[in-house]
């Protein structure tokens, strides 16, 4: 199985630690991935200002980057709801349709790919988890609120299954954090205010660690974090299983490396 | 003024903004409640939107019909092309009805063809009677959302508006106290009113008649004392048979305010001997919306409220920001219809968190459609040329990944080595006004990447 890394350009230049935790998570569940070095966006941050059009050339450098892979892994549930949703607009050859459909969203893909239902290790916090829309109501990685009471999802089944880690009963499961791309600076008061309130939500809950699947979402959370200085740790979800993963361990899975790489 | 202006003045209040923001919230969360309780909630919404679909599909014959069937129950039917036609056609029934005065009930549409002024320039006194609708009046403003038109007042800001306009005592703001006052107030209106308009929520094709859902009762106390009835309605609010009815009545009540149904349900379908029954079918702008097939399912909308309630954007920008008679994500949808200009940047005011498209109970994809005005308001060149500009810079960096990668180095290095100060202007960066930037590290993950590859 060739897997082919995609690290968002913000996290390869301002949170590497998420782009090597992803990298190294995913190779103590038996998988190699690769990090093709040409890779640049997904083209988002242009398309949803309104500038599709522009963005073209973008999808398919990304195309051209990874249609050699059977699966591309992002550490970013937005990018990958951008490339399978919005890649509609360029050509759809046969690998256009390909790389569409292989890129997934990292716990997606360990999840629904490598099978893995339990990761052991052990990381004793409270931990906060923040949905974000694109891997929520986009890729329905979680459950919504509009549709039903029941709060479930991918990432928060891995995370109870952490030694020692509580999470975070939220007032509001699954509010918008307010960062939206380009709305967090043209809508700067809104995007700011909505932030506030979503890490209001966690100090009322007692959030030691606050997570998520997608660092977009993460850095503006973060950002109002460290503006007010709460006693409060941000990581991406990546780097809280790979910190509690502490060896190459067996995680309970369906996964057989040998087999899927047969295939 | 563009909505980032309006909403950031809105928010500039953090404690109203607070308020307006739990206040909708507490709406979202009773509609939750009554949703979660029927467990056949999501198929009566595919239902309610696969009869819409169907019925915009034939618009044509269920008009035609609809007014035929209305015709025979002693109804007048008129059609107005746009806002301006509607007005003249109204004032023209209020003048050979010889009347001066009228009340009207529950009707957004008089909103947007922005009647009252006109009927109020002609001479004729209007008095809405719902009573959110009323306070709005009173304080000659626009209503700030589709079913509660003044939910970004508090009550004290009601109990200043009574005061200063019917003479209760200042300082009141006892919610009892000012609905008994506005209802003194309303009754004498009533008994006066000469001719009484309604909106419609449902006009049905194989009756012709058309019903009216509300919680006050006004719209059936005005048409009853009323000698002349007009209703006047979108020509998007068909739907076929009586029997699709109740679909619909279900979804509107519990994804408005969670109630299983509204308090008054109000068929009407002749005028009572003696009197006069007119129905205004209005098009201004929705055969066009109805043209463009990425947007014609806008016109499904049953005028809910829910995308607002949901909207965290609309819970903490407020109704006003958005300068529609539609506020919110539907208005976002529906404004650019009317003018591209004047209304491009309210396709922008969402995260396309997609929370209005789930709430919808007749399914519009309005985050998808947000995306898609943005990419018409773009290529129609309303976008801020800096914005514009920006995007193909960055477009084309993007696709070169050697001018990328020195371009995120320069962005990394110079936060890690400019004074935070200049970083953090806020005049040159509104991200940093209530928001640090990311702690710059030494090295990328693809430089650590090329490392690892190095030593094995
Ligand atoms: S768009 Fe949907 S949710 Fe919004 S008001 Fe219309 S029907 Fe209700």
């Amino acid at each position: 199985m060739k897997v082919g890394l995609f690290i968002p350009c913000y996290i390869d230049q301002f949170y590497p630690q998420v782009g090597i935790a992803t990298y190294q998570l995913l190779e103590k569940l038996g998988v190699k991935a690769d990090f093709p070095r040409q890779q640049t966006c997904c083209g988002q941050p242009m398309a949803n200002t309104g500038c599709e059009q522009d963005a073209k050339p973008v999808y398919r450098h990304f195309v051209d980057t990874f249609r050699g892979y059977d699966y591309v892994v992002a550490p970013s549930g937005s990018c990958v709801y951008h490339v399978r949703k919005h890649y509609d607009v360029v050509e759809q050859t046969a690998q256009v349709q390909h790389v569409r459909q292989a890129t997934y969203d990292l716990f997606d893909f360990i999840t629904s790919v490598l099978g893995v239902t339990e990761l052991p290790g052990r990381f004793p916090h409270q931990v906060g988890l923040h949905l974000s829309c694109h891997g929520q109501r986009g890729l329905h990685q979680a459950n919504e609120s509009e549709m039903t009471p029941v709060r479930e999802g991918q990432l928060s089944r891995l995370l109870r299954t952490v030694d020692g880690l509580t999470l975070t009963e939220l007032n509001r499961n699954d509010e918008c954090c307010g960062f939206g791309g380009t709305f967090c600076i043209t809508e700067e008061a809104v995007s700011a205010r909505m932030g506030q309130d979503r890490v209001q939500d966690h100090v009322l809950n007692g959030t030691e660690v606050l997570t998520g699947g997608d660092m977009s979402c993460l850095m503006h959370l973060e950002g109002i974090v460290r503006r007010r200085q709460l006693p409060m740790r941000v990581m991406h979800a990546a780097e809280i299983f790979n910190a509690a993963l502490q060896q190459p361990s067996k995680p309970v899975s369906t996964f057989v490396p040998g087999a899927v790489a047969a295939l | 003024m563009s909505h980032p202006l309006r909403a950031a003045a809105f928010t500039s209040d953090a404690e109203r903004t607070t308020w307006h923001d739990e206040t909708l919230w507490f709406v979202r969360q009773k509609r939750d409640k009554a949703v979660y309780g029927i467990p056949e909630f999501q198929q009566l919404r595919q239902l309610a939107s696969d009869i819409k679909e169907h019925t915009l599909s034939r618009l044509d014959e269920y008009l035609e019909q609809f007014e035929q069937n209305a015709r025979a129950n002693g109804v007048q039917v008129h059609w107005a092309a746009d806002a301006e036609e509607h007005n003249r056609i109204v004032l023209d029934l209020i003048r050979k009805a010889g009347a001066t005065s009228l009340v009207k009930s529950k009707s957004m549409l008089t909103e947007e063809c922005h009647l009252n002024p006109y009927l109020v320039n002609n001479g004729i006194a209007v008095v809405d009677t719902d009573l959110g609708e009323r306070i709005v009046q009173l304080r000659e403003e626009a209503p700030s959302h589709l079913v509660l038109p003044a939910i970004h007042l508090k009550k004290e800001d009601v109990g200043e508006t009574f005061h200063q306009h019917l003479g209760t005592p200042k300082g009141e703001k006892d919610p009892q106290a000012l609905t008994e006052a506005a209802r003194l107030h309303l009754r004498e209106k009533f008994l006066i009113g000469e001719v009484a308009i309604t909106g419609v929520n449902f006009a049905v094709a194989e009756t012709g008649a058309v019903v009216v859902c509300t919680n006050e009762g006004n719209a059936d106390l005005g048409v009853n004392l009323a000698r002349v009835h007009i209703a006047c309605m979108g020509l998007e609010k068909l739907i076929p048979r009586t029997a699709d009815l109740g679909v619909f009545t279900r979804l509107l009540a519990r994804s408005a305010t969670g109630q299983p149904v509204t308090t008054y349900t109000s068929h009407f379908a002749r005028p009572a001997a003696g009197r006069e029954m007119h129905i205004v079918i209005v098009d201004n702008g929705r055969t066009r919306q109805l043209g463009r097939p990425d947007f014609r399912a806008s016109l499904k909308c049953i005028r809910c409220g829910a995308c607002m309630n949901t909207c965290p954007v609309y819970r903490r920008s407020g109704g006003h920001s958005y300068d529609f008679t539609v506020p919110g994500p539907i208005g976002a949808i529906l404004s650019p219809n009317i003018d591209m200009r004047q209304h491009s940047s309210l396709p922008f005011a969402s995260t396309l968190c997609g929370s209005c498209t789930d709430v919808c109970p007749v399914k519009i994809d309005i985050h998808a459609q947000l995306y898609k005005w943005r990419q018409i308001i773009a290529q129609e060149g309303e976008l801020p040329a800096a914005k514009k500009l920006g995007m193909k810079l960055l477009s084309s960096v993007l696709a070169r990944p050697g001018i990328y990668r020195l371009g995120g180095k320069i962005a990394r290095e110079g936060l890690r080595f400019l004074p935070h100060g200049l970083t953090h202007a806020q005049a040159l960066n509104p991200w940093a006004k209530a928001r640090e930037l990311p702690e710059a590290p030494k090295q990328s993950f693809r430089d650590w990447y090329a490392q690892q590859a190095v030593k094995q």
